[in-house]
């Protein structure tokens, strides 16, 4: 029974799996031929040129995955994303608290969220426009190309993968 | 709201109605196919006898030999108790054995103890976190085994019982051994295969390649942990185990890398125990019995799911106060691509089924939501565990037969037979130990944090909590509240791994499993031991819509009655201190 389930599943699925893309050890991404990530694994982008990714409870460490676990009450936890809201408006003149949307001042579950809606990566396009020198249509062209909508259009939020996202902004010039 | 919210929501809220409704249609006819298994009939999974023959004669059984209901525990019991050794000498061992390309280092004794523990027992607890905390080879061959054995023990149990409820009288209740082996051969080792293949086809890695590294965009140097997961996550949600393969469970990206593997994962783990319903009234040739236990247990699911989705929705009214937006709901926690709707509803469903494994983070989920998941827990019995969900479910059936029962002046009876003292004694005891094992050792908890908050401990009580006030409080509660419900999740930010909670949960694991296995099968015994009295007259039916509200209302009373001073003092206190 040990040998069925400890030795034989796994390998079978293992086996298999080597067809699946990255060939079930994980799908890179690479720029230039030098690999500059995992294609679900988030990573943290906090420059102002680039489409900065959620605030993460263990910094992306990407062999320590956490959440903050942060009760909804917590005095401190609050004082957090208030920092977080005030650093976030010192970066993004003109933009208003209101439209700041809680993904980008809340730390995800895994600490390694890959994704953004896509509200929250077109508040940022005023800031990188400025930094970059590229039209704030052209940014939100980009945003849209990168939607990816529900699945099958039907379940589901629509979201923008972060790392793949900064990839196609670099590739613009 | 603008029209692309509600757009936005729709598909959110579209999304988890279809991975209810998919759960049903796979459900009701898969369990017509269990119940032929179980009731040795010819299925579709015969090519798998060769494999079961094999493993009957290594194991020296006589696969067509019936046992008593006490030689029957007795082959449980024993069993678990081997695998339990096993465990834990394999994770005090693991950091010097091979398949380690991470060099994680051995368990200390309590940690393995309570990890050994919790996967025997189909909890999954855990007080470690998978990148750091296991091998490859324990990952394997002590999780990824127990997960299998685990979820067959509880089935097995599960038939044991279903036997007596059929018309003959026997002192015999079948074989534990061939119901566990067929439960692995033919219905969780097949769907795991499935399961496992597509999320390794949607990027769950599944190769034993260690740890890598690369450099970021922005410059950082990171390291990956990677490793055999696929399988793992199918059986950690077909066997509704939910022990997380990475630390942060099936929120991280590798674990449920996109909404098509969590809608995977959540039709996984809701399914068996619905396909054990149906199994059940299909090898007593009462179907609708099944229906009505089935009505019971999804009117309990909604009252417990609908709520949470729309407190999830709402946000946190303290993120609202600081002024910013919450379009996608509360966000502390949560995955932008699962948003908040199949968070909450997942959130439920783990709870109220033992599976315990999740998509968020529970410590920062809205503390009404919290209350819901507690009480899924401690009812434990809206489908509840694979097989296990239904044993949990007997009690209250038993003590709703005995009530009503006596409240239409009836001798009280189930199937053709009397319900007397001695198993609505058992039942009795089953359902109020909960509320002991829960309740009791939150008080000893609190009470330390108190009275020595700096004991000379590894870990100070006063460092156990991560949340101050009555939320600190609801740490504490949630965790005895999983342990006893065999469940798994936690509100992780509690500080865990230490001898206090190791050593104190571990002991709840034990008793919160078993006594509630041990009795049913107990009762069951004794019930299939009497005399079979035909239905007559002056029989009360038990598959009709007004005994299943009766039972409904013992399960309201008996749970939701016992648990309050604790609720109102954890999350119910936070959720009025927050309007």
């Amino acid at each position: 029974m040990l040998i069925l389930l400890s030795v034989i599943y796994p390998l079978v699925v293992a086996g298999i799996a080597k067809l699946a893309p990255g060939g079930g050890a994980g799908e890179t991404v690479t720029v230039n031929g030098k690999v500059v990530g995992y294609a679900r694994i988030g990573q943290k982008f906090t420059e102002d040129r680039y489409f900065n990714s959620r605030p993460s409870a263990v910094d992306y460490n990407a062999a320590g995955s956490a959440g903050s676990n942060k009760g909804p009450s917590n005095p401190d936890y609050l004082k957090t994303v208030q920092a977080r809201i005030d650093t976030f408006l010192v970066h993004n003149p003109g933009v208003q608290k209101t439209d700041i949307p809680a993904e980008l001042v809340t730390a995800s579950g895994s600490g390694l969220d890959p994704d953004l809606s896509p509200a929250a990566a077109k508040i940022q396009v005023r800031r990188i426009a400025k930094v970059r020198g590229i039209t704030d249509d052209r940014l939100n062209q980009l945003i849209d190309e990168q939607t990816k909508g529900p699945l099958l259009g039907l379940f589901g939020p629509s979201t923008v993968n972060v790392l793949a996202l900064n990839v196609a902004l670099d590739a613009l010039k | 709201m603008t029209t692309n919210d509600s757009i936005i929501m729709n598909t959110e809220l579209l999304g988890v109605v279809v991975t209810y409704l998919i759960t049903l249609l796979l459900a009701i006819p898969l369990g017509k196919v269990v119940g032929r298994i179980f009731r040795g009939e010819p299925n579709a999974l015969d090519f798998m006898a060769p494999v079961e023959r094999f493993i009957f004669r290594i194991g020296g059984v006589d696969a067509s030999r019936d046992m008593t209901w006490k030689e029957n525990l007795v082959a449980l019991l024993t069993i678990n108790a081997v695998w339990f050794v096993y465990a834990f000498v394999m994770l005090i061992a693991q950091g010097g054995l091979p398949l380690n390309p991470d060099g994680n280092p051995s368990m200390t004794s309590d940690l393995a103890f309570n990890t050994a523990i919790s996967f025997m027992v189909n909890c999954d607890l855990q007080h470690y976190s998978g990148e750091s905390g296991l091998t490859y080879l324990t990952q394997l061959g002590v999780i990824n085994f127990l997960m299998f054995v685990s979820a067959a023990t509880g089935i097995a149990a599960l038939v044991l019982v279903v036997r007596a409820f059929l018309p003959e009288k026997t002192n015999l209740s079948g074989n534990f051994y061939v119901y566990f082996t067929k439960a692995i051969t033919r219905i969780l080792l097949p769907a795991s295969l499935v399961v496992a293949l597509i999320l390794a086809f949607n990027g769950a890695p599944a190769s034993f390649d260690g740890k890598d590294q690369f450099i970021s965009m922005q410059g950082d140097t990171v390291n990956v942990s990677r490793g055999p997961a696929a399988g793992l996550i199918a059986i950690k949600h077909l066997g509704t185990n939910g022990g997380g393969y990475f630390g942060a469970n099936s929120a991280h990206p590798l674990e449920n890398p996109n909404y098509l593997t969590n809608m995977v994962e959540l039709i996984g783990q809701v399914m068996l125990p619905i396909v054990m319903l149906f199994a059940l009234g299909y090898m007593i040739n009462r179907k609708r019995f099944s229906w009505i236990v089935f009505g019971v247990m999804t009117s309990g699911f909604l009252l417990l799911v609908i709520p949470t989705l729309i407190t999830e929705f709402h946000g946190n009214p303290a993120i609202a106060k600081l002024g910013v937006m919450q379009p996608t709901g509360a966000m502390e926690g949560k995955e932008v691509r699962f948003g908040p709707l199949s968070s909450a509803y997942w959130s439920i469903v783990t709870t109220i089924i033992s599976t315990g494994s999740v998509n968020s983070m529970h410590d920062s989920s809205m503390a009404l939501s919290g209350t819901m998941q507690l009480l899924g827990m401690m009812t434990n019995a809206f489908y509840g565990g694979c097989g296990v969900g239904f044993l949990n479910y007997y009690y209250y059936l038993i003590i709703a037969v005995f009530i009503s029962g006596l409240m239409v002046g009836r001798t009280p009876e189930l199937f053709g037979r009397k319900v007397e003292a001695r198993e609505i004694k058992i039942a009795s005891m089953v359902a109020l130990l909960s509320t002991l094992l829960v309740k009791g050792g939150v008080a000893i908890a609190a009470w330390l944090t108190v009275n020595y908050p700096n004991a000379d401990w590894s870990v100070k009580p006063s460092a156990w909590l991560n949340n101050p006030g009555y939320h600190g409080f609801t740490e504490m509660l949630y965790e005895f509240t999983s342990a006893n419900a065999n469940n798994g999740s936690g509100f992780e930010g509690l500080g865990d791994n230490n001898f206090f909670w190791n050593f104190s949960t571990g002991i709840v694991l034990i008793f919160g499993r078993f006594i509630p296995i041990i009795g049913p099968v107990a009762i069951a015994g004794l019930l299939a031991d009497k005399k079979f009295v035909p239905q007559s007259a002056g029989t009360l039916p038990t598959d009709t819509p007004t005994f299943g509200l009766m039972t409904f209302a013992v399960i309201i009373i008996i749970t939701a009655l016992s648990f309050f001073p604790a609720l109102a003092l954890g999350p119910l206190a936070e959720y009025f201190s927050l309007k």
